[in-house]
């Protein structure tokens, strides 16, 4: 059983908006303390101190930040500059975590920023904000507004002789814009479509220049790992997944929201403890999706002794991803649900590769199907296929995203997908 | 260089190349739709994919680098199964109606479907419908059939420059779109054909006009610009049906411009299948006997001084050999194949010959233009110029009207005067020539056809000294032929002999009643009316502007429809293949003129094609080896660089692109492109 996580441990005090975002509130809970001295701690320790930590990318594929960091060059050449670039464009359903940083935490992100700039040797970075992210996009250009004359930011950012700058980018509303070479590229002006890799971003990115792109919430924990130091984070979750966490609760829980909680907390504390419990009980959870919508679905009887890390998830057959945690009780048409879900990757397939153009509006008409009660039994064999045939076969991750949560339900509710067939009518063409 | 195994078959390749090509030197084949060796890698078909022993997706080969120690595994059920899947993605919204696609049969679809499509579909939603797309009068759309390859979008961004076609929508809504309705503005639009590996873009004109297997191929070389691009024509019934370019890393790697591709439905119409003689201001059709006598008589009369022959735009080296050996045999002096009265150096091959080779464009690291336009004058050539600016920022600056080239242009005005500041080194362009380690400096014909032609060529010349142009293994002295008779002609030497009147001279003569009796070779780039009260024997294919005030009309054979040599503006010399006979009457150039010679009582020293090619051998060995690039010509001094230039301006050569000779003037398809192109 892990700790549950000390107040004085949390990272963020004001995620739920009580407090002053505004910089004298942040300053008031110890965002941008001599952030001078951090930035003059130089670019390797602040490498080191974030690798030590054990910190991994909040952004949905936990991949280790301080790793991720060593892989910009050592160097920057002069004719091409090192780019950070935050992905603000959070669009994974279930996930609002991102935009309550956004929101009522700017200062942690934007201190973040600076400090991981140095971080990778860049002087520039870019936040990506979702194109739906209107008042998000207001206060952080607020705070943005506010560090710049403050000299928190610019030339000579915080007396430390670094200089740094920060462009706000808003994107136009597609998932896909999220992954991060299709970031890139829509930063760049182009459509958004993900860049064959290798290359990576961190040997040709943004222009073609080595760029690191991180997760907002991986940047906002930055500044309050380097003050407490590695140890400290590395202290809090278990080895491998340390640090807090923000979860999104969303669903059939009392209470929905964002919480902050320690790495590995069992999901059903984290559901009875900090979002009022499943409605009508622990007894009537029929499924949670444990990461964000692309994450498999897992069933009640694996939720009992969960863990909500990276490699709780994974022993369990799912995945952490963005920790959006959709909690469905047994009132839920799991079938229904799912297919939303393939829907959505449907709508957001960017069109430009073969399995996820042509795979993900078959899985959603066939999903259809089976939600109207009319699919035939061959269809069943056709989704299994379908979905391996879509995983890992594309450019980007999209596509394994729109097969994940299909195979989660046929893993652990194909007696449910069953029962539409025999209950269904046989369309014409069987 | 790393060296990994494909299929258990250890194989050492180049660092960077992609383990597609890798597999393709271990002559492993590997499928692909949107990859092209001549574009940008796009990797989104997913066809090409294979495993790599120990990593758990499959790879799209043709953009993963070969690492040292790779195991590739290229038939592994694994790789078979993620071709399979692509496979059927690919067919679920493609419609599977091959028998009524004009795509039927050279279709990579169609072809990589019996490998790895199922027998059985089991898509049973409804299929995707793509409304067509207005792509012109060259490009056929069927959208529907579209797989999203974007070989064509990368095509024109890329090696046509011209960045019409993209991608709208998103995910299974996505289309390939052009930005204008109407027509590509592009002169290399109907090379998407050939790209498209589906039937989405076809060819237009062709539409169903056959399947492949009924066609007979026959390979040849393109004339209808100087640059000699190597073609395929395919004919059926003696019909020639389409061209399509074949690979000739040299000249024009894998394309041919539009008018190339599609002026051949002009060689059907308008055609002259059997001699004929003018009477009582009307044409009456005779037999050859009669129509070669008229023409023996009328030239047995008139005085050698009194007689001119001239050669066009179109006829091969063995039909102008012809005529200027009879004409020669004769006495004759007034022999010209400069049409256009292009000053050359006289003898001087590097006056005439674009020297630096076409593939010496990729070698070339500062080019000055010279009264030409690429892109109208040879298309191909100019892709090369695109994509060494593309690659290496090759600087181009041009005297010259402004025109879109592609590529950016360093404007040093119209008017020729500025070349006195070049070749004085007064101007900072001859700076940036000099400092080049391969300067080229290309001169168009058109600005040598002017009256102070020799000046420009002087002048051209004066700046090629000065900024050193021809190194030990570089001439960069080159002049971009428009006609693929020209460089021919003046290889073999058919200018006036002493005494002689050139093209020019000859319609002076014409008009003031100095000639007696003139002979057209194919010469319509003239103004016909001068030939008003001469005796005039126009042979040709068409009945095109030379054969307006006619006497006789000969009719000869296409370049479709005769063995012919021709020297692009490289001095290479290539072979044309008749695809079939000439129609009707109609015959081969030098066989007309063998005939005419016995007629005449004086044979030519040859009576078939051997000989015939055996006497141009003897005269100019060099023309004899076919398809090779000629000696290097010394640049022997030429031009009068020190003449009065012209006041006037330089001006644009090719107004119409779709229409500049017999061919294409005839094509209803080019004048469909000229008059789409007009109104967009």
């Amino acid at each position: 059983m892990t700790e549950p996580v000390r107040d004085a441990d949390r990272v963020f005090h004001n995620l739920d908006g009580s407090g002053d975002g505004g910089l004298a509130g942040a300053r008031r809970r110890g965002d941008w303390d001599d952030t001078r001295a951090l930035i003059l701690r130089g670019r390797d320790a602040i490498q080191g101190t974030v690798r030590e930590s054990g910190l991994r990318g909040r952004g949905g594929a936990g991949f280790s930040t301080g790793l991720k960091w060593s892989f910009m060059p050592k160097e920057p050449a002069p004719e091409r500059p090192h780019y950070l670039i935050v992905n603000a464009d959070e669009s994974e359903p279930g996930t609002c975590k991102d935009r309550e940083i956004l929101r009522h935490e700017p200062h942690k992100l934007i201190e973040g920023t600076l400090l991981a700039g140095v971080g990778i040797g860049a002087h520039t970075a870019y936040i990506y904000v979702r194109g739906e992210f209107e008042a998000e996009r207001r206060c952080l250009e607020a705070a943005l507004t506010d560090c710049y004359a403050d000299g928190l930011l610019g030339p000579d950012a915080c007396g430390s002789g670094y200089d740094f700058e920060v462009h706000v980018h808003r994107g136009a509303g597609a998932y896909i814009c999220g992954e991060e070479t299709g970031l890139i590229e829509s930063l760049e002006g182009k459509k958004g479509f993900p860049r064959l890799k290798p290359p990576f971003p961190a040997s040709a990115g943004l222009w073609g220049c080595p760029t690191t792109v991180n997760n907002v919430e991986t940047i906002a924990v930055v500044p309050t790992i380097l003050r407490r130091g590695a140890p400290w984070f590395g202290g809090i979750g278990r080895a491998q997944n340390t640090g807090t966490k923000l979860f999104c609760v969303s669903g059939h829980v009392e209470r929905p929201g964002t919480v902050e909680a320690a790495m590995g907390i069992p999901l059903r504390e984290l559901i009875e403890q900090h979002a009022g419990g499943v409605r009508g009980g622990w007894d009537n959870l029929l499924a949670v999706i444990p990461g964000g919508s692309s994450t498999k679905v897992l069933p009640a009887a694996a939720c009992e002794d969960l863990r909500m890390d990276f490699d709780g998830l994974r022993e369990a057959g799912s995945a952490l991803g963005t920790a959006g945690v959709i909690v469905m009780d047994r009132s839920t048409d799991i079938v229904a649900a799912i297919a939303r879900l393939s829907h959505f990757y449907w709508h957001e397939s960017c069109g430009q590769c073969t399995p996820c153009r042509e795979g993900t509006g078959w899985v959603s008409r066939i999903m259809d199907r089976f939600v109207a009660g009319a699919a035939a039994p061959s269809d069943l064999d056709t989704l299994e296929a379908i979905c391996g045939q879509i995983e890992g076969h594309t450019i980007c991750a999209l596509g394994d995203a729109a097969a994940w949560p299909v195979q989660g339900l046929l893993a652990h509710f194909r007696d449910e997908l069953e029962r539409r067939v025999a209950g269904g009518r046989r369309p014409l063409a069987a | 260089m790393p060296t990994l195994s494909i299929d258990g078959t250890e194989i050492e390749v180049a660092e960077g190349t992609t383990v597609l090509r890798a597999c393709e030197q271990a002559g492993v084949e590997i499928p692909r739709f949107c990859f092209h060796e001549r574009l940008s890698i796009a990797g989104n078909c997913r066809m090409c994919l294979v495993e790599q022993v120990g990593v758990p997706k499959p790879l799209a080969s043709c953009a993963m680098p070969v690492t040292d120690g790779m195991q590739i595994l290229t038939r592994s059920e694994r790789v078979q199964a993620a071709r399979e899947g692509v496979m059927e993605f690919l067919l679920v919204n493609h419609p599977l109606d091959c028998p009524i696609c004009d795509q039927g049969g050279e279709c990579d679809l169609q072809d990589q479907a019996l490998y790895y499509g199922r027998v059985r579909s089991r898509y049973r939603e409804a299929k995707r419908a793509v409304t067509d797309k207005d792509f012109g009068p060259l490009v056929k759309t069927v959208m529907t059939r579209c797989i999203h390859c974007t070989r064509c979008v990368r095509f024109m961004d890329e090696v046509a420059g011209v960045p019409e076609l993209g991608t709208m929508g998103r995910g299974e809504d996505m289309e390939i779109v052009a930005a204008l309705d109407g027509c590509l503005h592009s002169e290399l639009s109907g090379n998407v054909v050939d790209l498209c590996p589906v039937g989405a873009l076809t060819s237009k004109p062709y539409a169903f006009a056959a399947r492949p297997w009924e066609l007979s191929h026959t390979e040849s070389v393109d004339v209808l610009d100087a640059a000699g691009s190597a073609i395929r024509i395919d004919s059926r019934d003696g019909r020639v049906l389409r061209v399509l370019p074949r690979v000739n890393e040299e000249i024009n790697e894998e394309w041919i411009g539009d008018r190339s591709r599609y002026a051949v439905d002009g060689l059907v119409v308008r055609r002259l299948d059997r001699p004929w003689l003018r009477e009582d201001g009307g044409f009456r059709p005779v037999t050859w006997e009669a129509a070669l006598a008229a023409v023996a008589t009328a030239l047995q009369a008139a005085a050698p001084e009194r007689t001119a022959a001239l050669m066009g735009d179109l006829p091969g080296l063995e039909g102008m050999t012809a005529l200027a050996d009879l004409m020669r045999a004769r006495g004759v002096a007034s022999v010209d194949c400069r049409q256009d009265g292009g000053a050359y150096g006289p003898g001087v091959p590097a006056s005439w010959r674009f020297n630096a080779g076409i593939a010496g464009i990729d070698r070339a690291d500062a080019v000055l233009l010279i009264g030409t336009n690429p892109r109208r004058e040879a298309p191909v050539i100019n892709a090369r110029f695109r994509r060494r600016w593309r690659t290496a920022g090759l600087p181009v600056a041009r005297v010259g009207p402004v025109t879109d080239l592609t590529y950016p242009v360093t404007e040093l005005g119209a008017a020729a005067q500025v070349l006195v500041e070049l070749a004085e080194g007064s101007h900072p362009f001859a700076d940036v020539l000099e400092r080049a380690r391969h300067p080229l400096i290309v001169v168009g014909s058109g600005a040598l056809a002017r009256p102070d032609g020799g000046v420009v060529l002087g002048l051209a010349r004066r700046l090629a000294d000065a900024v050193g142009v021809a190194g030990a293994d570089w001439n960069g002295f080159s002049v971009l032929q428009r006609s693929a008779a020209r460089a021919g002609g003046l290889e073999l030497g058919i200018v006036p002999a002493d005494g002689g009147l050139d093209a020019g001279g000859m319609l002076a003569a014409a008009r003031a009643g100095g000639l007696d009796f003139a002979y057209l070779l194919g010469a319509d780039e003239i103004d016909p009316d001068a030939f008003r009260d001469t005796f005039t024997v126009y042979q040709g294919h068409h009945a095109d502007r030379g054969a307006r005030y006619a006497d006789v009309l000969l009719p000869g054979a296409a370049y479709t429809e005769q063995a012919a040599t021709y020297v692009n503006t490289e001095g290479r010399p290539q072979q044309a293949r008749p695809a079939h006979p000439p129609p009707g009457d109609a015959r081969p150039d030098w066989k007309i003129l063998v005939a005419l010679a016995r007629e005449l009582g004086s044979p030519l020293p040859y009576e078939s094609l051997d000989g015939l090619r055996s006497r141009i051998e003897a005269a100019v060995p060099h023309l004899a080896h076919i398809d090779q690039l000629p000696p290097v010509a010394p640049l022997a001094p030429f031009g009068d660089p020190d003449g009065v230039l012209d006041a006037a301006p330089f001006e644009e050569m090719v107004p119409d692109y779709y229409r500049t000779c017999p061919i294409s003037r005839a094509s209803a398809t080019m004048a469909a492109c000229a008059r789409a192109v007009a109104d967009a």
